[in-house]
């Protein structure tokens, strides 16, 4: 009987660092099957965040750049400008892109760098301990939101793929979720149409992946899907929002 | 090689391109402004890379993704844009990439003004970002030595794999002085397989590279912090670069002195020999490594009674001249750090009032 189904090419050996439920393992794995799918191991480039996937470069085989907090879509820019032969993705949490890192992602975004961005959106700051992010849900307790996030104070959580499609520019906005076996096939496919137009050279890709983090929700990993799907599924609406056509 | 007239701006811009770095990334800040409008030009003309970015921390981070894609890049700012500049350059200096970074100062702190400074020698030499953090800084006087600099510095970045600032002023920036850009400066690219992250195709291997600067490790950064501490010792021994000016004779007052303002302290130097007062300048052409043995040396000349930092800011050479000294002569210091430029009658008023 032949392997029907195997560890990806593209992901390293090492053992993840990751909370039990926390989706980076998933999406990891998706991101690793598209690039052995794609056959383009060696030539991507992935550039780290500051955030839980900090450390990913460990997790996969190929070139990595660790980036300052926020500046990825910029280091990004930089090294596709200069060597546009290279496949270079970004992925970021969301304090790393939506808060600290917000210009830089609207800049490259406007105009249309040939990179692709992977959004890891799970309502809060993960890696420094719970803290609130852009994202996070009103009334949503963190760290930093002891009382619940208060709008009046402080506003709505903002949604990075719909702010990034109203921009003018062709590119690929999609917004999916792992939370759910069932949503997971969508998510990998999106990620793969993501990669697709960067080797086509056709526009600026990004996946938003809505994302739980049952440790700093305080939450079991089974209850935190059930958090996501009440409470954040239907403000991060899935689907794909722009495509370049 | 024929000789043209340029603004230093224009001239820098066009030094990287005959240097062969062909990727510039910058944001307009005056009195810097014209070299990424000449670059906007040329570059495109010579199938190179040039983008404005959004702001000066983005584009400190393109330099930082373009140098570890292995391509020889650079960006020039002025003093706020290089505060921005900061942190970027810091995690260029852990991550061990090369790059070259020019600041054409203006007055500050804060918003300052727009006119020449030199007020950023500490920010260069001692704090140019965390972390045990330094670059080699090259201080130009003319514009031909500002062209002469940036050419050096891309093969010196590559040699150190560590970011080289050139620390110029508005002034140098701006005039126009004739140029020969010499030939025999340009170098190629070296070869940065050993660790650029260009993808293991284009280095034909199945190792991959990871360029970082995060060492939890606290042995492990330790580590890194000694291979970068070696680079600094290095760099003392083999980089320091100065010029002596009427040092040969007897001399009761030494001058140290660097970029613009040294050249107004040569025509002082020169009107005060016609008087009879014999002055004496050490001009550091690297701020870092300072050229402490000569300034020591120089000072320490039996006819010196008294050393003098004269710089456009409110005291900052005036500690590495204090330090180069050790105490074996009194160390004074003048400035101004408004924008105007001390002129020659300023500075002799002031040296004369030390010899007396």
């Amino acid at each position: 009987m032949g392997k029907t189904f195997h560890k990806p090419l593209a992901l390293s050996d090492q053992v993840t660092h990751y909370c039990p439920g926390c989706t980076h393992g998933v999406i990891h794995r998706l991101v690793a099957e598209v690039i052995d799918e794609l056959g383009i191991e060696r030539r991507t480039v992935g550039i780290a965040p500051v955030g839980c996937a900090v450390l990913m470069y460990n997790y996969f085989t190929f070139d990595f750049l660790e980036a300052a907090h926020g500046r990825a879509p910029a280091q990004a820019t930089g090294m596709k400008r200069v060597r546009p032969d290279l496949v270079v993705f970004t992925y970021q949490g969301d304090g790393d892109l939506a808060s600290i890192g917000m210009g830089e992602i609207i800049h490259a975004a406007n105009r249309g760098e040939k990179i692709t961005v992977i959004f890891v959106n799970n309502a809060v700051y993960g890696m420094t301990g719970g803290q609130m992010a852009p994202t996070t849900m009103p009334n949503q307790r963190t760290t930093t939101s002891p009382f619940g996030r208060r709008v009046q104070e402080v506003g709505m959580p903002i949604k990075m793929a719909e702010l990034l499609a109203a921009l003018q520019t062709p590119a690929y906005i999609a917004r999916q979720t792992v939370i759910k076996p069932k949503f997971v096939n969508k998510a990998k496919k999106s990620i793969k149409k993501a990669f697709e137009y960067q080797l086509a050279g056709q526009c600026f890709s990004f996946v938003e992946v809505v994302s739980t983090c049952p440790t700093n929700w305080g939450l079991t990993p089974v209850e935190a899907v059930r958090w996501a799907e009440e409470t954040m599924l239907p403000y991060y609406q899935l689907g794909e929002l722009k495509t370049p056509e | 090689m024929s000789k043209v007239l340029m603004k230093g701006n224009e001239a820098i811009g066009e030094a990287a391109i005959r240097a062969g770095c062909l990727n510039y990334f910058a944001y307009p800040i005056t009195p810097q402004s014209e070299v990424a409008e000449y670059l906007s030009r040329r570059l495109p003309e010579m199938g190179g890379v040039f983008l404005q970015g959004e702001s000066e921390v983005a584009v400190s981070y393109m330099i930082f993704g373009a140098a570890a894609a292995g391509e020889r890049v650079f960006t020039t700012s002025s003093s706020p844009g290089i505060s921005l500049m900061s942190e970027g350059i810091s995690y260029m200096v852990g991550a061990q990439c090369p790059a070259v970074f020019v600041n054409i100062m203006r007055g500050g702190p804060g918003l300052g003004g727009i006119l020449p400074s030199q007020a950023d020698y500490l920010q260069a030499t001692k704090g140019i970002g965390h972390g045990d953090c330094r670059l080699l800084v090259l201080a130009p006087a003319s514009v031909q030595e500002a062209v002469e600099m940036v050419m050096t510095a891309f093969p010196l970045a590559e040699k150190y794999r560590n970011p080289v600032m050139i620390l110029g002023d508005g002034l140098i920036g701006q005039m126009m002085e004739p140029v020969e850009f010499p030939d025999h400066l340009k170098t190629a690219p070296s070869n940065k397989d050993g660790w650029a992250v260009n993808g293991m195709e284009t280095r034909k291997s199945d190792r991959r590279n990871l360029i970082r600067s995060l060492y939890l490790d606290p042995e492990k950064l330790n580590d890194n912090n000694l291979i970068l501490k070696a680079k600094y010792d290095r760099m003392k021994k083999e980089e320091v670069r100065f010029e002596a000016y009427n040092t040969d004779g007897d001399y009761g007052v030494l001058i140290v002195s660097y970029g613009t303002m040294s050249r107004v302290c040569r025509t002082a130097i020169d009107q005060l020999k016609e008087r009879g007062i014999e002055v004496g300048m050490i001009r550091p052409q690297t701020v870092f490594p300072f050229p402490e043995t000569a300034v020591e040396k120089a000072a320490r000349k039996k006819s010196c009674r008294v050393v003098a930092s004269i710089e456009m800011s409110m005291g900052q050479m005036v500690e590495d001249v204090e330090r180069a000294v050790k105490g074996k002569r009194p160390v004074k210091w003048y400035g101004k750090c408004g924008g105007d430029v001390p002129t020659p009658e300023e500075v002799m008023t002031f040296v004369t009032s030390l010899a007396a």
